[in-house]
């Protein structure tokens, strides 16, 4: 696959729009490092992260950005307080329960706190796994898909919390997807589907 | 937060297969450890009864049962032997040391023994309370023998005849209690001793025959050293060897006569060897069971990590390391294993004590707890092994899990 040069400015916005198969999630796991590219860089805050180590890209990625996926995955042995405690400790940083407190109750599901994961509807999940990505204050935000299995109105919030949590945080926010209700919100936006050409 | 208490949480959300890990290993290293418990107390019994006792002499038939009867006590003796005979043997410049035994009756099912008081000497028993017996038919009780009774010095009793039960009661003969040994965790706790002359008074008058037999002499008489008395008999004399080659001449010297000369290091190693194959036959089935547990706990890790797999790669999204991650899959076979293994020490204990108990019933045996074994360190050492390579294996795929892919087909 083959992707155009993209570039998203520090706490600006940006929409990757296109259709199944035209390799969004491709492109969001190259942003991430979780794929190496075959050709060409990939700069996030600063650092070509295409040219970092295995355990350097590891580090890089829990400490500077946030995923946000199309259906929310937890840890589901851990409370959805646990869960967001795991971006530090899993970056060997002390958790910061206080906030992760004031994140979910800034969403609406501050009483989930100490539920389980699969105790949440889809909606809270999705606004609990939005918490988890920002709560250890990341550079930059991606989110796959993050409104494809809502309804309206749930899109109409988590969207809302998304921008308004990136915003606070200071974050970059690039949002992958191909739901086309997100598509007027964003000008800085990219359509992939003519665009990845083998 | 840390790995441990992320591997235990993980533990708790499968609770029926961390709990049949448990249980198969908790069996496995229980069934071993309690076959290592029983070896060690019935080789500890074995040895401390027989202590320095080189050789037995007594009459012709089982060797294994003479040993049983006579160091023992728990079988029929063999038979009756002239004490003449017998302390000729005794005699020999090769013996150091001869102890006779004499016996025939019992008082509620235990042993009345007639012998010195060398024999005491020989277990390290002491008088603990009153005196050690010296006229016929006073007695000395061993510690066991007066607790379980309730006799105290000064009481006396009726025997019964034989040693199993007490129908046959010799009512014109009283024994009288002089004294109490202190407990010497031998066979002497369990036994009333007194000297030979008690036995051969009381059959001077019933004179049945299937005891110590027909002896003539009179109670009072101190007739232990009266060689010439061919018909006074003795059921056994325990001899301490001088010089090795007693084992090889004291046979030639009694070929013709009704003795035998038994070596209980011997006959004992006879019987463990033949135990030795119940016991090998069960240790078969311990390792059995705890290849079920490595398998059981292998199932659960590897399971754990199909179910997880979206999990683990949602984890290594946030930042944490194959090595992180793996650590993590250690730590539950790991803590499994530990948990499995304390859990069959502590049931092996218990089955020692229940074993104990009804041992203690059967044989007036008492076996004590004892500490944790060296082989039972080495046992719950390959069972935490046994875990952590259970783990150790499934949670290679870990190291090679292809995360992008992983969250994809999610």
């Amino acid at each position: 696959m083959r992707f155009p040069d993209l570039a998203c400015g520090r706490s600006e916005r940006l929409l990757l729009l296109g259709s199944s198969g035209a390799g969004k999630t491709t492109l969001l796991h190259l942003l991430s490092g979780l794929l190496r590219p075959v050709g060409g860089e990939v700069e996030v805050d600063g650092t070509v992260i295409s040219g970092l180590g295995d355990r350097a890209l590891d580090t890089f990625r829990g400490e500077r950005i946030g995923v946000v996926f199309q259906r929310a995955h937890f840890v589901q042995s851990l409370t959805v307080l646990e869960n967001l405690a795991l971006p530090l400790f899993l970056t060997g940083r002390r958790p910061d329960p206080a906030r992760a407190v004031a994140m979910l109750e800034a969403l609406g599901v501050g009483h989930k706190a100490s539920a389980r994961p699969r105790d949440l509807s889809v909606g809270e999940q999705q606004r609990a796994s939005i918490a988890r990505a920002l709560v250890h204050r990341p550079a930059v935000v991606l989110a796959d898909e993050p409104t494809s299995a809502l309804d309206d109105a749930s899109t109409e919030a988590v969207i809302g919390l998304l921008e308004t949590q990136a915003a606070e945080a200071g974050a970059t926010l690039v949002i992958v997807t191909h739901d086309s209700r997100l598509k007027d919100r964003y000008p800085n936006r990219v359509e992939l589907s003519n665009l990845t050409h083998r | 937060m840390n790995w441990l208490y992320i591997a235990w949480r993980n533990l708790g959300v499968k609770k029926l297969q961390t709990a049949l890990g448990l249980v198969l290993l908790a069996f496995g290293v229980g069934m071993v450890s309690l076959m290592m418990l029983a070896e060690k107390q019935l080789t500890d019994t074995f040895d401390r009864n027989i202590r320095d006792i080189d050789m037995v002499l007594g009459a012709k038939g089982s060797p294994l049962q003479l040993i049983l009867a006579n160091v023992y006590h728990v079988d029929a003796p063999t038979g009756n032997i002239s004490l003449a005979a017998a302390e000729k043997i005794a005699r020999h410049p090769y013996v150091a040391e001869g102890i006779p035994l004499a016996y025939g009756d019992n008082y509620e099912m235990f042993r009345i023994v007639g012998t010195t008081p060398a024999y005491v000497e020989h277990y390290g028993g002491e008088v603990s309370e009153g005196l050690m017996w010296s006229e016929a038919f006073e007695v000395t009780l061993g510690a066991e023998v007066a607790r379980a009774t309730g006799l105290g010095i000064g009481d006396t009793f009726f025997s019964a005849h034989g040693l199993q039960d007490g129908t046959d009661v010799h009512t014109d003969k009283t024994f009288h209690v002089v004294g109490i040994l202190a407990e010497s965790r031998s066979v002497i706790d369990n036994l009333i001793l007194c000297n030979v002359e008690t036995i051969w008074g009381v059959h001077e008058k019933t004179g049945t025959g299937t005891g110590t037999g027909t002896g003539t002499g009179t109670g009072t008489e101190t007739g232990t050293e009266t060689t010439g008395d061919a018909e006074r008999e003795i059921t056994a004399m325990l001899l301490k060897k001088r010089n090795p080659l007693a084992i090889l001449t004291i046979p030639n010297m009694i070929r013709d006569t009704n003795m035998q000369l038994a070596l209980p290091a011997i006959e004992i190693n006879r019987l463990t060897a033949n135990f030795g194959i119940g016991l090998q036959t069960l240790r078969a089935i311990a390792i059995l069971i705890m290849i079920l547990s490595f398998a059981s706990i292998f199932i659960s890790v590897y399971d754990s990590l199909l179910a997880r797999r979206y999990e683990l790669a949602l984890m290594r999204t946030m930042g944490a390391s194959p090595g992180g991650i793996y650590l993590s899959l250690l730590l539950e076979g790991g803590l499994l294993s530990i948990g499995g293994a304390l859990i069959g020490l502590v049931v092996s204990r218990l089955g020692i004590f229940a074993l104990a108990q009804i041992i203690a019933d059967k044989f007036h045996y008492d076996l004590a707890a004892v500490a944790i074994l060296p082989g039972e360190l080495g046992l719950a050492g390959a069972a935490i092994l046994v875990g952590l390579i259970a783990a150790a294996i499934p949670g290679i795929s870990v190291l090679r899990m292809d995360i992008s892919e992983t969250l994809a087909e999610a």
